[in-house]
């Protein structure tokens, strides 16, 4: 029945058990699922005038607009982070002293502090010297949001790809100075690519976490999908109380679907990777020749 | 003018709160997440579906969109009357456990199948065969991503504090209110967490090595 190692083929038995179990066990989902129901509607959650806000117009124009700033937080973010990691794990990995120190210290401090701790202090101070950093003054939340998330994702995509150069075998780099390459052509050339291949998954599973985290900037007002909802949802009244259970549904699976589509990228690209370890295509072994005379 | 002195009692208060809130929500997280992975790789299929759709449905939900559902949602459907702690409590609790669930289940998976397999023609049953053999194993593995999987919840609780909970992000938004310095508030804090997150990797450390098998 199953490739698990931890129970055997059921023999007349244990079929007998484990479909009492899988009554007992529906049974159970459903009445978790009824009671969920029940509860729903007993507070007059399940009122289709409640779910009907979702045809208006403006409904939707909000959550739109919504979906398309947290993504535009997400683009920004993302890349940002991208950029900064490749150039902290080099700046990690440097002959240089002080350069390897600085970027050791930034990438510790930065994954040490909770992200909601730097997105806020940077958005105080963006707020508070407004007036100085001009283009940033203007929309200090959304800049305050995307650097946050840039130093920490940064940070953390830095190790990241920390991991995957040392990962590379000592002797290619040994063979790649023997044949006279210099430094930033060995990292360029041969490091940094085969680092990228081995860890693209962890990395599109970090811009996972960094998606999910654009939604800390609800803590700062900044109106991305979180905060547009909450507002867009103590705007609205309907049989006297704001719809919040209807719009926290709705926006929870935006949320899981655009993380889900972003994770089953990393999954696929996973799976690619090992049908192709060496990215060099082994040529199909020739047939046999049998000479005339060999039997 | 300075803000650590001043406000000693404040910056104490709000890391006490931080550690016993990342305790009791790494504690639920805990018991959560093992059921849920023995739920996962168990042999019936109903509870194996509600395994992957906890896990799917938590790891793929923003903290924060937790959060919100813990302080709007569920006191008006399920509980009316909670207070703000408990409902930090569950929604970190839950969203951990998801985490420590998959954990678990690639701890399961790399129990060599021998182990299994020897407890199965020994006549064990599968709950026996997790909970004397395969499960104390997969102990040893586990115990370094839980690590870092505490480390994530104890700078997730800072959210908590977004959310009117006593803890040292609370402070530090009162504080910057009352116009002292960010930066030193900031640094103070990061400070704090810290200590908070050396000592979880240093006493998983310490259990590493005590759990360890020379093979």
């Amino acid at each position: 029945m199953s490739s698990s190692v931890l129970y055997d083929t059921p023999g007349p038995k244990a079929r007998l058990r484990n479909r009492l179990y899988t009554v007992a066990g529906s049974l159970a989902l459903a009445a978790l699922l009824a009671f969920v129901v029940y509860r729903l509607d007993a507070k007059n959650q399940l009122d289709p005038k409640i779910w009907n806000i979702f045809n208006n117009a403006g409904v939707r124009t909000n959550i739109r607009d919504g979906v398309l700033t947290t993504l535009k937080v997400f683009a920004a973010a993302g890349a940002l982070s991208l950029v900064l990691g490749l150039l902290l794990a080099v700046g990690r990995l440097s002959e240089h002293r002080p350069v390897r120190w600085f970027a050791t210290g930034f990438i510790e401090l930065f994954r040490a502090v909770p992200l909601l701790i730097t997105i806020y202090a940077l958005w105080v101070l963006f707020l508070s010297y407004k007036d100085d950093l001009g283009v940033v003054g203007d929309n200090a939340a959304f800049w305050g949001l995307v650097v946050g998330l840039t130093f920490y994702n940064g940070s953390v995509q830095a190790e990241v790809l920390r991991a995957g150069i040392n990962a590379v075998p000592r002797g290619q780099v040994e063979a790649a100075y023997a044949l006279g390459l210099r430094k930033y052509q060995v990292m360029t050339t041969l490091l940094l690519p085969q680092a990228v291949r081995s860890m693209l998954p962890t990395m599109i599973s970090q811009l996972v976490v960094t998606l999910k985290d654009t939604s800390l900037g609800y803590v700062i007002t900044y109106t991305e999908l979180l905060f547009a909802a909450r507002t867009m949802a103590s705007n609205i009244i309907v049989n006297g109380d704001n719809p919040f259970t209807a719009v926290v549904i709705v926006v929870g699976a935006i949320y899981i679907a655009m993380c889900l589509a972003l994770s089953s990228l990393a999954t696929w690209i996973e799976r690619r990777g090992r049908r192709a370890k060496t990215g060099v295509a082994v040529a199909a072994a020739e047939p046999p020749v049998v000479l005339d005379g060999a039997r | 003018m300075n803000v650590l002195l001043d406000h000693f009692a404040d910056f104490r208060e709000g890391f006490v709160g931080t550690v016993l809130l990342t305790l009791a929500s790494g504690l639920l997280a805990m018991v959560l997440g093992v059921v849920i992975a023995g739920f996962r790789v168990s042999p019936v299929p109903p509870l194996r579906a509600f395994g992957t759709a906890w896990v799917t449905l938590f790891r793929n939900t923003p903290l924060t969109l937790l959060f919100l559902i813990a302080w709007f949602v569920v006191p008006v459907i399920f509980a009316p009357g909670m207070s703000p702690w408990t409902k930090a409590l569950l929604a970190l609790s839950f969203y951990t456990s998801a985490f420590v669930c998959e954990a678990v289940r690639s701890g399961i998976t790399t129990v060599p199948l021998g182990q299994a397999e020897a407890a199965r023609s020994l006549g064990m049953t599968f709950s026996q065969t997790l909970r004397l053999i395969v499960l104390p194993q997969a102990t040893r593995t586990v115990v370094a991503p839980l690590s870092s999987i505490f480390i994530a919840l104890t700078k997730n609780s800072a959210i908590a504090g977004a959310f009117s909970v006593t803890e040292l992000f609370g402070w530090q938004k009162t504080l910057s209110d009352q116009g002292y310095a960010i930066a030193w508030i900031f640094l103070w804090v990061a400070l704090g967490y810290l200590v908070i997150t050396f000592s979880i990797s240093g006493l998983f450390q310490l259990l590493e090595r005590r759990l360890g098998v020379a093979r």
